[in-house]
């Protein structure tokens, strides 16, 4: 075959090749414009001021597809499913509590996404902006307002490619103060000090005394529940097999999701609540995987989301195991409560 | 489709290679060297796109906790040694089949770009990947037994050159073109795994057009036996630069330490973060020919000695307690210069010392010993810092690596058969 064939039928393959790539691409932006007009039938979403010292508001970020999506909204707590009325703050994540808002952002920048965490006051005005070292993954403020919290997935810091690990960093909102990595804290694990390089903290959950915290510690492919201490800088386990753990108000319990045997390896979470004087498990009546950080709405309830049609929908079920879950709000996630 | 005529085509011979010119010239650069270059450029790109996407997919796009992916990375390793060194004795099957074992590979690694569109769960898109490197094993020592064969003993080394510095620039791009589709659309990973496979068959189109299949007309003259393969082992000079590619690839710290190092001893911003790949991958294209032709020209062995010598310069940097705001720049530089120096001119070296019938088997050797080293390295490194900490570890890394270079420095009066300078 002459050369002058061979290019003629590179041109002709990587012409056909083009088209197929651009309408890929005119496929998706396309999917773009359609997200950003309102879908019928969707929750009724107006923009307006968002506080976070609102009697009885549920904060969350807003899924709906229209010109408010990703953003920041208010509903009244007693009726989650109503009018939204939303901020123009767009979060990946997002949490509040006492007149401090945490929002994880996504910063397009020119050859990646970079990402970084916003603490808000209670006009969610930015107060203060941390750089993020990976994609967003929970975010928690204490209930004193005075500390914020949030894990990221950071790639590559691993032995052999392809392997993830986390990050969680706390911040003091009142110094500026950042704690750059929970991997710097001594761990007491089992009774004895421990050190491994194979350490990921995710999910941290603070208690109301401004120094006690919970979280996850992972290791050899086993994670615990942690107890972590701020003033000391210590974690010591405390229970086997929790992830994502969310202390109750009145601070005697843990929501968390538990990875249980014989569930399908993309599926492997259900809800449990464990009495942190007893160390008793209770599953919770959802029997769907749940991979989420839980909320408590009070010391009864816990809110989650489930994957949902426009991406995530918002369910509650009784914190003590009887029951059922109830959906409560459509295309929501990361909710929180506030006033 | 089987369309390179192997009479009509060049044959993948140095006689393509080098055309006498007047004077003293430099040879030119085979063209089959710039269609390799060109197809693992465009390759690149493509498998770039979707390492560049896929940690966002799995956590924003399909909400999976990508922490379970690494159990497999020990197995799997072991596995592509394997994986290389069948594709090298593949290729020299035959007479020289290294350009179809080459295509297959890359048609592997294509194919499993549109599999990830359907895969949506942890097991399924780790099968995909698992799969892709197993196309990425099987083409490589075929793939650089073409580009040391088309070309002459006294190019060799600005061959590799010229086409690592054409696979990086790819790998440069692939993240750029990745994160503009995403900026165009939203959620966009379909458009990005699609555009990528697109990018892939234009790869393996270029291979199949334009570069040369068969040695037309070239004699075996021993056939290529697995024994062979092993009986390369037997030769003085091949063993040398095996095993000391060996020592020095154990005393090689994987990149993804490198980076947290810098991080972490430097104060690198953690915004940075995702950027300092692209330092080291722009300092090597950068080097990669001119280090290529330095090698050609005051030999090999030196120059992919003195590369360790420019990454055990980054670990004393990185051991430093000196903090300037330069030093980041500075390591990643060296970095880059080590990949420069060591990558295509490794390739260059071990050449000289493999028949031709048995190049494909040969590189997959020195190439498998290398990667396998590698991954002991980090193993042990991980272990290291465990016990004693990220200085320590790389203090003995920094050790092992002065070690090793000196001997691998130390019988250089006795220079294996052709790797001086002609």
């Amino acid at each position: 075959m002459t050369v002058r064939n061979r290019i003629l039928i590179l041109i002709s393959a990587v012409a056909v090749l083009a088209a197929v790539g651009i309408a890929a691409v005119l496929h998706a932006s396309a999917r773009a414009d359609r997200r950003d007009h309102t879908q019928a039938g969707g929750p009724r979403v107006t923009p307006g001021t968002v506080t976070l010292t609102g009697r009885g508001s549920m904060l969350f970020r807003n899924m709906a597809w229209g010109p408010h999506r990703d953003e920041v909204v208010s509903v009244p707590a007693g009726d989650p499913s109503g009018p939204r009325t939303a901020s123009g703050v767009k979060c990946l994540r997002f949490y509040a509590a006492s007149g401090t808002g945490v929002c994880l952002q996504a910063v397009h920048g020119p050859v990646s996404d970079t990402y970084r965490a916003l603490i808000l006051d209670d006009r969610l005005r930015t107060v203060h902006t941390y750089d993020v070292p990976g994609i967003p993954s929970r975010a928690r403020v204490s209930p004193t307002g005075h500390f914020a919290a949030w894990t990221a997935f950071v790639g590559g810091d691993s032995y052999a490619g392809t392997n993830f690990s986390t990050r969680a960093e706390i911040v003091d909102i009142r110094s500026g103060e950042l704690i750059p990595s929970l991997e710097d804290f001594r761990i007491v694990k089992d009774g004895h000090p421990y050190r491994a390089a194979d350490v990921n903290f995710w999910g941290v959950t603070f208690a109301r005394d401004d120094r006690t915290f919970y979280a996850t510690l992972a290791t050899q492919g086993s994670t615990y529940l942690v107890r972590g201490d701020l003033r000391a800088r210590t974690v010591t386990t405390l229970h086997a097999d929790v992830e994502c753990p969310s202390l109750s108000p009145d601070g005697s319990r843990i929501a968390y999701k538990k990875r249980v045997k014989g569930l399908p390896k993309d599926a492997p979470w259900h809800l449990y609540v464990l009495d942190l004087r007893t160390l008793r498990e209770t599953p919770l009546a959802e029997r769907r995987s749940v991979d989420d950080q839980a909320v408590w709405r009070d010391d009864r309830t816990v809110v989650y989301a489930l994957p949902g049609d426009y991406g995530a929908d918002l369910y509650q079920v009784p914190a003590d195991g009887s029951g059922a879950p109830r959906r409560i709000s459509t295309a929501a996630v990361s909710p929180a409560y506030v006033g | 489709m089987y369309v390179a005529d192997s009479r009509a085509s060049t044959p993948a011979s140095a006689d393509g290679a080098a055309r006498p010119v007047a004077g003293r010239r430099r040879a030119a650069i085979a063209p089959t060297v710039f269609a390799l270059g060109t197809v693992s450029l465009v390759t690149d790109v493509s498998s770039e796109m979707v390492t560049a996407v896929l940690p966002l997919y799995l956590v924003t796009g399909l909400g999976l906790s990508p922490l379970g992916f690494g159990l497999l990375d020990g197995v799997y390793n072991g596995f592509s040694a394997v994986v290389r060194l069948v594709g090298g004795h593949l290729a020299d099957r035959g007479g020289g089949r290294h350009k179809w074992v080459a295509g297959f590979g890359y048609g592997i690694s294509a194919v499993c770009k549109p599999l990830l569109l359907v895969a949506h769960s942890l097991t399924p898109i780790g099968l995909v990947l698992a799969a892709d490197r197993t196309g990425k094993g099987l083409r490589t020592a075929p793939r650089d037994a073409l580009i040391s064969l088309s070309s002459t003993a006294e190019s060799r080394g600005r061959a590799f050159g010229v086409h690592r510095a054409m696979d990086t620039a790819g790998a440069l791009l692939g993240p750029l073109v990745a994160f503009l589709i995403l900026r165009a659309t939203v959620d966009g990973y379909d458009a990005v795994f699609t555009v990528s496979f697109c990018v892939a068959v234009a790869g393996v189109l270029v291979l199949v057009l334009f570069v040369p299949g068969g040695r037309g007309g070239a004699v075996a003259v021993e056939r290529p036996t697995l024994r062979g393969a092993v009986g390369l082992l037997r030769r003085r000079g091949l063993r040398r630069i095996a095993v000391c590619a060996l020592l020095l690839g154990l005393a090689t710290v994987s990149d993804s330490f490198v980076y947290l190092l810098l991080q972490r001893r430097l104060g690198v911003p953690d915004r940075w973060f995702a950027l300092l790949p692209l330092g080291t991958a722009a300092s090597f294209l950068l080097l990669a020919v001119p280090l290529g032709r330095l090698a050609d020209r005051v030999g090999r062995w030196s120059v992919f000695v003195a590369g360790h010598g420019a990454l055990l310069v980054a670990y004393a940097l990185l051991l430093a307690a000196w903090h300037g705001s330069a030093l980041p720049y500075v390591v990643l530089a060296l970095h880059g210069a080590f990949y420069a120096a060591t990558d295509g001119v490794l390739m260059a070296a071990a050449s000289d010392g493999v028949p031709e019938v048995l190049r494909s088997s040969g590189l997959a050797l020195v190439q498998t010993g290398q990667a396998l080293a590698r991954f002991a390295c980090s193993l042990l490194f991980g272990a290291a810092w465990t016990v004693w900490g990220d200085r320590a570890a790389l203090a003995g890394a920094a050790a092992a690596l002065a070690a090793s270079a000196v001997f691998a420095l130390f019988p250089l009066t006795q220079r294996p058969k052709g790797a001086a300078p002609a």
